[in-house]
């Protein structure tokens, strides 16, 4: 009911904002060039808000942690931020250590539109557009291994996770049964959830070999989508590099479990006429790196998505009230509401990507050890 | 277009955390957790079987009961029609024998009524004889005191004894 209520509602905001995201981003960089032009001139300039780079500064990684801005004299603005350590790889230079700090100096735009620190540090400055990147003034390659927001975050949620679940084990004592207690409970429902409606059904009488593996992606996945939403929480699992690690991790396995069944159905189809087989075994290929492809973009894009949604209606708050102060005001409670119901999406949208991933894993995984049946082979045998 | 490339330092720092975490808690999470949920289930289903066979036991058992109570109640029944066969039986018996009995003293007492009646009778009988003897004895006396009446006496023997 409330949500076919909700729906047209929000369809319209969304067209609003698109309409004035593009239009206010615009002119928001008109502003800021403005801005740096005359920045030794007035400092009454400040006042158009940059949505695209609010949106992306947040759900992209950085090396610091940003806590919040604080209006100074003169009109600048002072970050407050937490900076993060830095470690580079530099092939011929070795392993450099230092705090991001170190670019502490302020940004100019250049012809591009990167911002690009001022100050450079050991040979190295920083690019930033939608991504923050450290490079080497001489151009040559470096590698950025930098405990970043994501990573700090995602340590944070490693420490979480081992601390919930080996509390939670070491109620389990051997050779005892106990009625589970406390977090048990609720630890217990995700687990058995995993092994009766994910492992069993695809994985069949093998399923106990995965268990560990299911469970640790499904509880890394979902607490950290549950800490990226979080008020200043890191967008771990909307970023890219992470799902394509964990994608990879259950591709790797999958190609490591898969067995000569799978293979043989694979690469030398039973029962096709070899015509067909030059047509069929390459998609058969292809679809079978599309899964962790697949695996990738769905969970990347579904958190990266909520996020954004999120911060967009935020941030219309801001939007109306550039155009108006009491616009601004006017539309808070609108704009509440709707984070509100997104961010209650989100929350499920987190358990339930969780899962899928999960899920989807068991599948391939499931395929790629799935036993020969060998009225499988007759059925296609007749034909030919 | 640069969100979507991985960057090196991410996936390197995920493949660390997640092998060092999976590592960790298949040791320390999940192993026990998983086994002893397992024993557990088997516990509660062994449980559960243990149950219902005493629950059947009992069953049985109750079944058994009843069916001995019903034994008994018959056999109390049985004994109690018996016990009152054998009552009236016996109170039969009783009134026989008493009706025998008091037949047997009536006819022993009607048997002597008779044997005194006859008794009675039989001297009554014999008095009256005796009485008539008597009479007759005088009134022959008498008769034969005469001449005439001893002659016609004698008369009536003599033709008595000729007749024969």
């Amino acid at each position: 009911m409330s949500f076919k209520r909700l729906f047209p509602l929000l369809i319209l905001a969304f067209g609003l904002l698109g309409f004035t995201n593009s239009t206010f981003a615009q002119e928001a960089e008109n502003h800021e060039i403005a801005h740096v032009e005359g920045a030794e001139g007035g400092h009454e300039e400040k006042k158009g808000i940059n949505i695209t780079e609010l949106v992306f500064g947040h759900v992209s990684d950085s090396h610091e942690w940003h806590l919040f801005s604080l209006e100074g004299e003169h009109g600048h603005e002072t970050e407050v931020a937490l900076p993060l350590p830095v470690i580079v790889y530099r092939p011929g230079k070795g392993l450099s250590v230092f705090s991001y700090s170190k670019f502490h100096g302020g940004w100019y735009l250049d012809e591009a539109g990167n911002h690009i620190s001022n100050t450079s540090y050991d040979g190295l400055y920083v690019e930033k557009n939608m991504k923050e990147k450290i490079k080497s003034e001489d151009g040559s390659p470096v590698y950025d291994f930098s405990i970043t927001k994501n990573v700090l975050s995602m340590m944070f949620s490693v420490v979480i996770i081992l601390m919930l679940m080996t509390s939670a084990a070491k109620k389990y004592k051997k050779g005892v049964i106990e009625a589970p207690k406390g977090f048990q409970n609720a630890l217990e429902v995700a687990i058995i959830f995993i092994r009766d409606e994910v492992a069993k059904p695809n994985l069949g009488k093998g399923f106990a070999k995965f268990m560990p593996m299911l469970l640790t992606i499904f509880f890394f996945i979902w607490v950290n989508n549950l800490l990226g939403l979080l008020p200043g929480g890191a967008n771990l699992t909307g970023n890219v590099a992470v799902t394509f690690c964990l994608a990879m991790i259950s591709f790797v396995v999958m190609i490591i479990r898969a067995n000569s069944h799978f293979w043989g159905h694979l690469l030398n189809p039973p029962g096709v006429p070899t015509g067909v087989k030059f047509l069929l075994v390459p998609i058969e290929v292809i679809s079978l790196f599309i899964k962790p492809v697949a695996l990738t973009i769905r969970l990347f894009a579904n958190i990266l998505a909520g996020h954004i949604v999120i911060l967009c209606v935020i941030s219309m708050i801001f939007i109306f009230g550039a155009l108006s102060k009491g616009a601004g005001i006017g539309f808070v409670p609108v704009s509440l509401a709707f984070s509100l119901f997104m961010f209650m999406l989100e929350l499920l949208v987190a358990a339930i990507q969780a899962f899928i991933f999960t899920n989807l894993t068991a599948v391939f995984l499931g395929q790629a050890i799935e036993e020969g049946h060998e009225h499988h082979d007759e059925a296609h045998a007749p034909h030919h | 277009m640069d969100l979507l490339t991985p960057e090196l330092g991410l996936f390197f720092w995920t493949l660390v955390a997640f092998i060092a975490i999976f590592l960790i808690l298949r040791k320390f999470a999940w192993g026990p957790i998983l086994s002893s949920l397992s024993e557990r289930e088997k516990g509660i289903a062994d449980s559960i079987a243990t149950a219902q066979n005493v629950k059947a036991e009992m069953a049985q058992m109750k079944a058994e009961n009843e069916k001995l109570m019903a034994q008994a109640r018959e056999e109390r029944s049985t004994m109690l029609k018996e016990a009152k066969e054998i009552k009236d039986r016996m109170i039969n018996e009783a009134k026989e024998q008493a009706k025998n009995e008091a037949n047997k003293i009536i006819a022993d007492a009607q048997v002597q009524i008779q044997q005194q009646k006859n008794a009675a009778l039989t001297e009554v009988k014999n008095e009256i004889g005796n009485l008539a003897v008597e009479v007759a004895g005088k009134i022959l006396r008498q008769e034969l005191a005469a001449s005439k009446g001893q002659e016609a006496y004698m008369q009536l023997l003599s033709e008595d004894i000729k007749l024969n």
